[in-house]
Formats: C-alpha cells, structure tokens, sequence
C-alpha cells in the first residue's frame, strides 16, 4: 500500500521540464513529426493501436512521440484516451471474407484457391543491417502485376472453409449475438471464448507470444499448422440508429491467423481436426499466430482433452496477466512511497532481532526460535516522509 | 455514405468547397465504435477493439436531413458527409454523383489497384522439390 504525501511540486516540474528536453534529444536533430512516425513506424502504431483497443494512426503516433517510442507507456496514453470518449455503439462483426487482401499465406496447402500472396512481408529478408537505410533516397517503386491474370482479384476463399466443406473440421459454435465486453463490465472466470478472445485481441503481444511459444515446447502442446494467415483491409459498417440500416463508416487493416490442430477425437466427437483463432487490427502477424495457438489452448475443456496444468490452459492465468496496463500498473507502482508500511517491517525485524538476542543465553539455538508474525504489525514510530493513511 | 466515410478528408474538401446553409441537429461529436469480428471468421461474434468516429446530423434548408458517422475525429469530414448524404436525397443528387461522388469511387478504385497489382506481383507458385534422403 503506498501513502500520500505532500511537497515535492517543484521537483516534479523540474523533472517534467527536463523528461521534455529527453523526449526531443538533440536540437539540432530535426523533430519527428506525428506523420512521420504514423507513416514510418507503422507497425509500433499498429501495436499501440491493438493493444490500447483504439484504432486511430493519427494518435497512436502522437502517443509514441510522447513516450519516446516506449510503446506500453504509449498504449496506456491511449487506454486512457479511449475511456473518455463517448461509445456510439458496435459494428457489424467485419467480414475477413471479403478483405482486401495484401498478404495471404497457408502452411497447410500450398495450391489454395486465390493462390498464396507474400505481401510487405520480413520473413525472407536477410536479418542483416541495412546501412543504405541510412543514406536518404526514395527505394525502388515495387513491382506490380495484374490482379487479373495473378487470379487474385476476386475475393479469397477461407482456407478453412475448404476443410469444412469435407466435414474435417470442428463445425463452428454458435454464441450470442451481442458478446460479452470487458470494457463494460468486469472479468469474471469462467470466461467465454468471446471474452477471452477480446483479451488477448488487447493483451500483452510479448506475454501472448511467450505462452502460444510455451505450447509448442509441450506445456498444453496443441499440434499447431498455419491453416490461413492473411493481412489486408476490412470495409466496417455500422447499423445507423437514425437510418434502421448498416452502413459503412471506415475501412481497418487486420491480421488474422487461423490455425488447424490435431484432434484424435472423443468420446462423443469424432476424429477431425479443430480451430484457433486470430485476430488483430493491424499488420501483426506475430501477435495473430500466438493468439490463435493460446485461443486453442484454452479451448481444452470445451474439446474435452486433458488439462495437463500448463499456464497456456488457464484462462485465469492468461486472462488476469495478460493486459500490459494493468500488469504494469500494478508492478510499477511498488515504487511509489511506502514508507508505513516499510516503517512496519523494519520495526518486525529489529524486535525480532532484540528477541533474539536476549533470548541467546538461555538458548542455545536462537535460529531454532521460530517467532510467530505479529497479528498486527506494530504502529510505526515516525513515518520518514508523509503522513500515514494507509 | 460508406464511399463518403472511406473518403480523404482534403480530397472530399477540394471536390466540395463550399457548403450550404444548415442547422444542426446534432453537432460533430467525437466518439468510439466496437469494432467486432466472428471467432474462426465465420462463427459467434467478439468484441475486438474500438475505433474513434466523428458523427453528426443536420439539416438543410430545404428540409432535408443528412447524417454522418466516420472513421477518425476530422468535424470537417464528418460535416462534409452529412451535407452531402442530405444533398443527394435532393434535386442535385444526379450532379454530386458526377462531381464529388464519382472522382471519390474513382480514387477509391485506384487506391485499391494500387496495392491489389502490388499484392499480384508477390503471389509465389510453389514447386516441390525430389524429398532427399535423410
């Protein structure tokens, strides 16, 4: 527990005034401009933006400049920014079927109707710095070819869907309509595939990858293949109260992965082959494919498989860790003053201490002495700083 | 409406400068929409995250109403969209569609291209090589 104390002001300007004077570096630098950093570090805007849960470039970039490109200090500017705007209502679910695709791929066919498009993608870059990056120059215009004699123009079909279609795949659940929402009311465990997807929509990318890692390496092993991963643009629409009719009010980048996993059946399912899923604003791969592996995970009561007692399977565990904001909250804010409490502690041990030492002639083997923790800790002699209020 | 939303906010305010005299019936507001998708993409839907919207409703003085929800927190665009959702209900519809609504689809159309050709030109055909020994 922290207390509140008084004074201090002027050093909090000072250290405000000089956090300012960092955050620009060196004057004779140029300043970054918002659209720099929108336009240039697009995936950290894409981060903040999936993980603050507020799609808007213009302020996840803002959000970066302000904390010095420290995106979970960003992403918790945009967290609070988000509460203080008014909820217009939901869109209709976004239709992944008809995205505009930018990058398509899938580890389980390699002949999927609408063929596999790479897109902006890293994976067969060599991780070798490139120092032509720091010279200025505009890069070579990418090649472009018909989308028409590519056969990629009409709409992508789910590769999942062609599963489906031969009754291999788990068929899908139905839900409510209306899912719940953790922004609305509190996490309460069990929690529904809906809510839990939402979670890890918003958690931690860091923390979501080290669990969907965590399985591979047999802790909930869940025999992942990418069945589908694609980026591109989703047309959103929104049913207008004033019309009676959806309509569409913008267009999103997403990325989402949907993986195939083993499944040797049970006793009431037949051997098929069940789902994970992943879905992120923005291009994130990363954070899509780790979704879908912990989505699958946490499915193990469901499917009916054994719970082996690996953190990926908990949702509890997933769910209650998983927010970067709350965790760092609560783990930063062990800094902030304690001193009361500590006062109390270090009275516990001193008296323990002197017990210890008068208690030595009689005894022996004063280690041996286990002394009981005081019900209640005794009252502080003069707290350092502040006045108590714990 | 959705073309309007989708459109760049200085491109729709070059095509359409100068705007009629209105009242409004509900004056720019900045606010959140849940953005949600379905689980496995075709299954229950979930709440995946917000998106900030600028919505607004007016009316013109002939009568007619416009309405207005886009992407962003741009008042101009959202005002912009609504005069123009009340004007092409009107008389003039046949005249904006050519002026303003027109150039937007085609812009639009040739943003689209534009990535479409560029997502083509990275579509791999696979071969698969003779499995070695090992």
């Amino acid at each position: 527990m922290y207390v509140a104390t008084k004074g201090g002001e002027r050093a909090i300007e000072a250290a405000h005034a000089w956090l300012a004077e960092e955050r620009r570096g060196d004057p004779a630098v140029p300043e970054l401009s918002v659209a720099q950093i929108r336009e240039q570090m697009s995936l950290a805007v894409n981060r903040v933006m999936a993980e603050g849960s507020l799609h808007d470039p213009d302020l996840a970039a803002l959000a970066i400049k302000q904390a010095r490109g420290d995106l979970i200090e960003a992403i918790f500017l945009i967290r609070a920014y988000r509460t203080t705007l008014p909820r217009f209502g939901a869109s209709v679910p976004v239709d992944t079927a008809r995205m505009a695709i930018d990058r398509r791929i899938s580890a389980t066919f390699k002949d999927v109707p609408g063929g596999q498009v790479l897109g902006p993608t890293f994976d067969y870059s060599h991780r070798l710095l490139d120092f032509a990056l720091m010279a200025e120059g505009a890069p070579p215009p990418a090649p472009t070819r018909d989308p028409e004699t590519a056969n990629t123009a009409a709409p992508a079909p789910h590769v999942l869907a062609l599963l489906d279609r031969d009754g291999l795949m788990e068929p899908q659940t139905d839900g409510a309509e209306t899912p719940p929402d953790l922004t609305r009311s509190p996490l309460e465990m069990p929690a529904e595939r809906a809510l839990r997807l939402q979670a890890l929509a918003r958690g931690d990318e860091g923390f979501i990858l080290g669990l969907a890692y965590s399985t591979q390496r047999g802790y909930g092993r869940t025999h992942a293949f990418v069945g589908e991963l694609r980026i591109g643009r989703c047309i959103v629409e929104m049913e207008i109260p004033e019309l009676g009719f959806a309509v569409g009010i913008g267009e999103i980048e997403l990325t989402e992965c949907e993986t195939v996993n083993q499944f040797t059946g049970s006793k009431t399912e037949p051997a098929q082959f069940t789902r994970g899923y992943g879905l992120v604003p923005g291009q994130s791969e990363r954070k899509a494919i780790a979704m879908s592996l912990v989505d699958r995970a946490l499915r193990w009561e469901e499917l009916g498989e054994d719970n082996t007692g690996a953190p990926a399977q908990d949702a509890e565990f997933v769910l209650s860790h998983c927010d970067n904001i709350q965790a760092t909250g609560f783990l930063e804010h062990i800094k902030l003053p304690h001193y009361v409490d500590f006062q109390s502690e270090l009275e516990l041990i001193r008296r323990l201490r002197r017990e210890a030492v008068a208690a030595a002639p009689q005894s022996a083997a004063p280690a041996a002495h286990s002394a009981p923790a005081p019900s209640s800790s005794p009252a502080p002699s003069s707290p350092a700083k502040g006045e108590a209020a714990e | 409406m959705g073309l309007l939303a989708r459109a760049c906010p200085a491109r729709l305010a070059a095509l359409c400068p100068d705007l009629p005299p209105f009242d409004w019936l509900r004056p720019p507001e900045i606010g959140a929409v849940m953005v949600r998708g379905r689980m496995g993409a075709t299954g229950a839907p979930f709440n995946l995250g917000e998106m900030s919207v600028t919505r607004c409703a007016l009316r013109l003085e002939d009568g007619m109403v416009g309405h207005a929800y886009v992407q962003g927190r741009d008042r101009d665009h959202a005002t912009r969209a609504a005069v123009l959702d009340a004007l092409m209900q009107g008389p003039r519809a046949p005249d904006l569609d050519r002026a303003v609504l027109a150039p937007l689809r085609r812009d639009e159309a040739a943003r689209l291209e534009a990535r479409a050709a560029r997502a083509a030109a990275t579509k791999v055909e696979f071969f698969t090589m003779v499995r070695g020994e090992d």
